[in-house]
């Protein structure tokens, strides 16, 4: 599985989502600076890290999505090409356009840093293949922006082609439906709140969180 | 030319900013306030000089960039 993690200035965790996988495939994740114009040929995923790109100026992930990188990021799901956006990732993969709905300040208002138990809502993704329906994983959040949003006919549709990736057992931020991650029309991008790469290691606490990992490794070497 | 976009979200999107704002109104004794909306207001200084032009220009701005369609509306305002 050959991977990439895409770098912005205030990006964080782009070092850990390139460990977990990097852990997961035994091939070093690619680091691609965001003013390049093109992807390294050949990708399998394409990774967006967490962090507070250009400061969350405007809107949480909104400059992000207006760089150069990100047209061949949106050309390469539009492909078939494997994403995965985590936290700030997943504003970015929102303000591109490549998922729907929107994310907004939290409920609560506070930012929210914690392990938070999350429930696996499908197994049909290249993401959660390895996991079970119902299955729980302990990932943590850190965000202030994470409370995601939908209209009636958008939730519907995503309740109803299965596209809710993850939900939370205890919401932590007011998400409609317990949303904590959702997939694209054709499943190959993901975006998440939680960051399964900040759980990726039983010396820090845990490693539920490179299931995601193992469930791409799994995914793509079953396709390919 | 000097302009200035007005972005506030869209009705029945809730605002928990707005909420706050006005839960603390009330409790400094402001009554009586029905409800707050927070948005955000960007000043744009301009090299075009013909209103109509730089009017096309803002709402292109807006789509692409300065609001976000999902949850937000916004209005131009072409200064002069």
């Amino acid at each position: 599985m050959k991977s990439a993690v895409i770098v912005f200035p205030g990006s964080n965790c782009d070092r850990d989502l390139a460990v977990g996988l990097e852990r997961a495939s035994g091939i070093p994740a690619q680091m691609v600076w965001h003013k390049e114009a093109s992807l390294p040929e050949g990708l399998d995923v394409v990774a967006i890290p967490g962090g507070f790109s250009f400061g969350d100026y405007l809107r949480c992930g909104a400059i992000a999505a207006r760089m150069p990188i990100m047209q061949a990021v949106v050309d390469f799901a539009n492909k078939g090409g494997h994403v995965i956006g985590v936290c700030n990732g997943f504003q970015v993969l929102i303000e591109s356009g490549l998922l729907p709905g929107a994310l907004m300040r939290n409920a609560g208002l506070k930012f929210v840093c914690k392990d938070v138990e999350l429930v696996t809502a499908t197994a049909n993704s290249p993401f959660t293949n390895t996991l079970e329906k119902g299955q729980r994983l302990t990932v943590p959040v850190a965000h202030h922006d994470g409370n995601y949003i939908a209209d009636g006919d958008l939730l519907f549709k995503l309740q109803s082609e299965d596209r809710i990736a993850f939900r939370y057992a205890g919401n932590p931020n007011g998400s409609i439906d317990d949303i904590a991650g959702i997939l694209s029309e054709n499943r190959r991008v993901l975006g998440m709140m939680p960051h399964p790469e900040r759980l990726n290691d039983p010396a820090l606490g845990g490693n539920d969180g490179s299931r995601v990992f193992e469930s791409l490794v799994h995914s793509l070497m079953v396709a390919g | 030319m000097k302009a200035r976009v007005d972005i506030t979200l869209k009705n029945g999107v809730l605002d928990p900013q707005g909420k706050a704002i006005q839960h603390a109104l009330g409790s400094l004794g402001f009554d009586g306030v029905e409800g707050v909306r927070q948005g955000k207001v960007i000043e744009l200084d301009l090299a075009e000089t013909d209103p109509a032009k730089a009017e096309a220009t803002l709402k292109d701005m807006c789509e692409k960039l300065l609001a976000n369609t999902v949850i937000e509306d916004y209005r131009i305002e072409v200064l002069g």
